[in-house]
């Protein structure tokens, strides 16, 4: 087994068991602070398959940004408010129904992927995807980058709105 | 550049690539571990000279030994964990910060001869990985089951938000300067004398001299921001001892403070090599191609960085601490729109070279 095989089999270990972790938790702090191991597991995955600069975009936006705004929130309203915050049993009928949709979900994945015959793509080696990202984002993709823009400004615009009234 | 896996290759070529990456990562561990010594009795000293006092004098030759004995006095200390404490979060965190602090190693270079990793995003990487340590001080500051330290959580975190946006806009100007965002070519293209550094505008001849006091602005502005981030006095609000005890390390003690302790300094060498890297050349020599070699390289570069680390205790020992409504005032309504007009003045800077 070579390095990578090591380190990619590595990263699909964290994300599942940490993915399992969010979802099967009692406790909601465990699952916002096990989403932190899930979102560096895809990063390092991302990292493999040579697309460095979206690995780091997934560190900077998901863990520096969602994931801390996801800590306050959860944060803020269980110790301080009082209510804790947990997930239960539902009942039996849920566990029927979720088990049955469960099987059938994963039923047709392993079928989808046993049945077709699938083409792997030739490796590009590149040594960074960065220039084709930016490049791409400043021609083909211009509109879509400028409405993302807009967007994000009035978001920015409408906090400090809010921020501001007192 | 080729050399940057010269290490990394050398030991490759004897042995297998696995037990390569292995000692490629822990190299820079071996260097922490003597600069924290280092760096904690200079911090004694240093604020002793400034206190017009001795500092420590007793445990060795001029209390050489002290940081050594302070060290042994950590190990021994009883690990308490209270019985309000989240056990789990409690214990991860200390790691979680320490390894923020660490990851951020991968892409710094010590000496062209010398660098983890030749990310090609580096400098990139290394502001991203740094909310790690956002994350690992919130899971500390919450899982102690102590008002104190959930409330310098929450300043920790609104204050390292909030200075990553002046210290991004100074790397976003160097990034266009040097027009990559690869860590070595930052340094290859501050080759030269000392006045080819980002420092004094990047390359080119006296017609730059223009764009000069912006990039000095932006300097100035990146250090200030990097002490934020590192909660460092002035910026210590978030372990003010006189309002919040010691924040969110309050309930720590033992091995698990000096963790805490352990990535602060990991974190102060960080900040002060990036500042290195972004404007003051790297491990490029001042002097041109003199003393250029590998092996000075990697003494300029620890001179350079060391010098950064130094003025950091000196900032921490001369001023007093601001107060929170200061802290977010110096850095929404003076450090942004500064450092908004500078990385302009710097894109222009490129655009006419």
């Amino acid at each position: 087994m070579g390095l990578e095989s090591i380190v990619f089999y590595l990263f699909a270990v964290i994300v599942v068991a940490s993915a399992l972790v969010v979802v099967l938790s009692k406790k909601i702090m465990y699952a916002a602070f096990s989403l932190l191991f899930t979102l560096f597991g895809i990063a390092g995955m991302y990292a493999m398959l040579m697309a460095d600069f979206i690995a780091v975009a997934q560190i900077m936006i998901y863990v520096g940004g969602i994931l801390v705004l996801i800590v306050f929130g959860v944060m803020l309203t269980t110790k301080i408010t009082g209510v804790d915050v947990k997930t239960g049993p539902t009942g039996k009928l849920n566990y029927i129904a979720g088990g049955l949709l469960a099987v059938m979900v994963a039923g047709s994945l392993a079928w989808l992927y046993t049945s077709n015959s699938w083409i792997s793509a030739p490796v590009n080696e590149t040594n960074t995807s960065i220039n084709a990202v930016g490049n791409l984002l400043l021609t083909e993709y211009l509109l879509a980058f400028e409405v993302g823009s807009v967007l994000l400004l009035i978001a920015l615009i409408g906090a400090a709105l809010i921020a501001r009234r007192k | 550049m080729e050399t940057t896996y010269y290490i990394y290759n050398l030991i490759a070529n004897s042995t297998t690539e696995l037990i390569a990456a292995v000692i490629v990562a822990i190299i820079p561990l071996l260097f922490i571990l003597p600069y924290a010594l280092v760096a904690i009795y200079g911090e004694l000293k240093i604020s002793a000279f400034m206190q017009d006092k001795l500092g420590p004098m007793r445990t060795g030759p001029y209390g050489l030994l002290q940081p050594i004995a302070e060290v042994f006095k950590l190990l021994q200390k009883e690990d308490i964990t209270p019985d309000a404490a989240d056990k789990p979060l409690f214990n991860i965190a200390p790691v979680l910060i320490f390894v923020g602090s660490y990851a951020a190693f991968a892409v710094i270079p010590f000496s062209s001869y010398f660098a983890p990793s030749g990310l090609n995003v580096g400098i990139f990487f290394a502001m991203a990985i740094s909310s790690l340590a956002v994350i690992a001080i919130m899971m500390g500051g919450w899982s102690s089951g102590n008002k104190f330290a959930l409330l310098g959580a929450f300043r920790s975190v609104a204050q390292i938000v909030s200075y990553e946006i002046p210290a991004a806009m100074a790397v976003l100007g160097i990034a266009a300067m040097a027009n990559t965002l690869n860590i070595n070519t930052i340094i290859e293209s501050q080759s030269g004398w000392f006045w080819n550094w980002f420092l004094f505008g990047g390359q080119g001849g006296i017609e730059k001299i223009w764009v000069i006091p912006f990039t000095v602005v932006m300097c100035v502005i990146y250090f200030i921001s990097s002490l934020a981030e590192c909660n460092r006095t002035p910026f210590d609000l978030v372990e003010g001892e006189s309002e919040l005890v010691a924040g969110y390390a309050t309930e720590y003690s033992g091995m698990k403070y000096a963790m805490f302790y352990l990535a602060e300094y990991a974190n102060m060498f960080v900040a002060a090599a990036l500042i290195t890297i972004l404007f003051l050349g790297g491990w490029s020599s001042p002097l041109g191609d003199i003393l250029n070699g590998p092996i000075w390289q990697l003494a300029w570069f620890v001179i350079k960085t060391m010098s950064i680390v130094f003025l950091q205790i000196w900032v921490r020992w001369t001023l007093p601490r601001i107060r929170v409504d200061q802290l977010m005032f110096v850095c929404w309504k003076v450090f942004l729109p500064i450092s908004f007009v500078c990385f302009l003045a710097m894109a222009l800077a490129r655009m006419v070279q």
